[in-house]
């Protein structure tokens, strides 16, 4: 039965029981309209909340020095002032600091991928003494800020000279991080133990189950963790703020600061211009990957 | 009698853990007894460090107004962060959750902010929060308001924080979408043939179910509120007037700009209790609320 032949009913229908049963429909589909009309309202207009400040960023890194200082603000930057991205980049080594920021990056997201995912195969397959203990220590580590560990840790690596190098930033994650051997973890505890007692049959070694059964398999979890690996040691600011002190060994996000302290309060233009780039890896990157990377939260969230 | 021979068998999962048991020896515990130690300590990096008993323990509790400065501010972003952002990332989330058009669209651009979040954000809201050529103020000129002088007036800089942590909250976003998606679609269908509206289905059904995401999520808000540093060092280094002056940037000011190390490392030790009592709390208070589903009561 259609819904307009249901309202037509309603109009001559007297008695009360069937009109309330009638008229639902043509109230309800009333209300689905109103609801996703608020729906799609809210979620637009909360996406502006978050994606105007990127967009305002990048229409600032575009006007010229004399367009950003106007009252009131010029909307769209005309002309494109293009020449803000080679000024900004040639007021100080941006080159070198994007080099120092992909070093640091890359082989600290390789030493912890592969560290972690060694510890979490330790922890899904075998059976030994400790292991429950050990594993709950290994949790109990990700409550701990860093900031308590923050200065023996500096003063450690004072001790053997590492002061003003990248070593710092990279060496600690060598070890694997804990909430990476605990995703890892779950998602070995997934694998069937058949296919390891298969290789095993066939001469296989521990290592080499974990390194040609064990890890294709798992490809998109080590994914994730590789991928939250780059972005926090991207981003990172505090290490390098207070582990590096000369220029050529800056990171990106320690230059920026740097950028800012100088220029506070005046062009303003050239630090959105390096904010901007300064950004676009991690964009770029979360564009390609974003599948990967909110499968990664949504796990965490769910098995935490 | 010889003794039992070493088995690889038996040795070989600990080789596979000892990474991490390694870097957890080096840098996690070795480190946080050494800091206890270094607390009782006055170490200013030139001479070795000197034991002076509780003097630090003294100054931090007695002596130091901007310790309870740093807490307060700790506690008033909370109360500004954790409630507003788990509020509108639920409601996000279950909007996100009804079969809109473009689901996947909206969670990118919301989970984007959590995956740029370092110094050239906290540039850009510096920028977009400029009293009088930012984004905010012209806006709000629009409508021919004036706006404030945000981040330099002691009223509004930890307000302008808070709603700068809310850009933050994809990831929350993210997490209650996938527990809300996990929730079986079986519970709702026997609860409306029940005769259950669509209150009574959300307070009965999708909230009880969700408690262990919100859960994770709190604890997660909390331990993370306690060390908000990039944000405010560069958007606002505590200033002004230390309106936000967040307890990592005291210590961060104590241990590398004062070079009092020993001092510093009191601070970090207070920080670990304190964190450590609120995730013990909340753990405990979790039974009263938190249900998993499969569990024998």
């Amino acid at each position: 039965m259609s819904v307009q032949t249901r309202s037509v009913n309603v109009q001559d229908g007297p008695h009360r029981d069937q009109e309330s049963v009638r008229i639902r429909p043509k109230y309800y589909r009333t209300w689905r309209v109103v609801q996703y009309t608020i729906i799609y309202v809210v979620l637009i207009g909360g996406s502006a909340f978050f994606v105007i400040p990127f967009l305002w960023m990048v229409r600032s890194s575009l006007m010229r020095p004399q367009d950003i200082f106007s009252v009131p603000a010029i909307i769209f930057p005309w002309p494109i002032h293009w020449v803000n991205y080679p000024d900004f980049w040639n007021a100080l080594p941006f080159g070198r600091f994007f080099l120092n920021t992909a070093i640091v990056t890359f082989t600290a997201t390789i030493g912890l991928t592969f560290s972690s995912a060694l510890v979490a195969f330790g922890f899904a397959r075998f059976r030994f003494r400790g292991r429950g203990f050990l594993f709950l220590l290994v949790l109990a580590t990700m409550m701990l800020p860093k900031h308590v560990t923050l200065l023996p840790t500096f003063l450690l690596f004072r001790s053997i000279g590492w002061i003003d190098t990248l070593f710092p930033l990279i060496v600690p994650s060598l070890f694997g991080s804990a909430f990476s051997v605990f995703l890892l973890r779950q998602f070995f505890l997934t694998l069937p133990l058949e296919l390891d007692e298969a290789a095993r049959i066939d001469g296989a070694n521990s290592f080499r189950i974990f390194w040609q059964i064990a890890i294709p398999l798992s490809k998109p979890a080590v994914a994730t963790v590789a991928l939250f690996a780059f972005i926090a040691h991207w981003n990172e600011f505090l290490d390098p703020l207070i582990y590096l002190s000369s220029m050529e060994n800056f990171t990106v996000a320690l230059g920026l600061r740097f950028f800012v302290s100088q220029y506070s309060g005046t062009f303003w233009e050239l630090m959105m211009a390096a904010s901007t780039a300064a950004m676009l890896p991690i964009v770029i990157v979360f564009f390609f990957t974003q599948r990967t990377f909110i499968r990664g939260v949504a796990l965490t969230g769910i098995k935490g | 009698m010889r003794p039992p021979r070493m088995r690889w068998r038996d040795v070989e999962p600990y080789v596979f853990i000892s990474p991490f048991m390694i870097g957890l020896v080096l840098f996690i515990v070795g480190p946080t007894f050494a800091s206890l130690a270094l607390s009782f300590t006055r170490f200013e990096f030139v001479a070795p460090p000197e034991f002076i008993g509780f003097e630090n323990y003294d100054e931090m509790f007695a002596g130091d107004p901007k310790v309870w400065r740093s807490l307060w501010n700790t506690v008033y972003y909370m109360a500004g962060h954790i409630p507003l952002g788990m509020a509108m990332a639920f409601g996000v989330a279950l909007m996100l959750n009804q079969k809109v058009w473009g689901q996947a669209l909206f969670r990118t651009m919301y989970y984007l902010p959590s995956v740029t979040a370092s110094v050239a954000t906290a540039i850009v809201w510096s920028w977009v929060f400029n009293s009088r050529f930012g984004l905010l103020n012209n806006f709000l000129g629009l409508f021919g308001l004036e706006g404030p002088q945000w981040l330099a007036d002691t009223r509004f800089a930890m307000p302008a924080l808070i709603i700068i942590s809310l850009w933050g909250m994809g990831s929350t976003i993210v997490i209650f979408l996938a527990a809300l998606q996990g929730i079986p679609e079986s519970l709702y269908e026997s609860a409306s043939i029940d005769g259950a509206g669509r209150a009574r289905r959300l307070w009965h059904i999708t909230i009880p179910m969700m408690t262990p995401a919100i859960f994770f999520v709190l604890i997660i808000q909390i331990v993370g509120s306690f060390q908000v540093f990039t944000n405010a060092f560069i958007i606002t280094a505590g200033g002004p007037g230390d309106a936000t002056l967040f307890f990592v940037l005291h210590l961060y000011n104590k241990a590398f700009v004062a070079l009092r190390l020993g001092y510093a490392s009191a601070l970090a030790w207070l920080l670990f209790v304190i964190v450590l009592v609120f995730t013990i709390a909340q753990v405990l208070m979790a039974r009263r609320w938190v249900y998993y589903e499969g569990e024998i009561r």
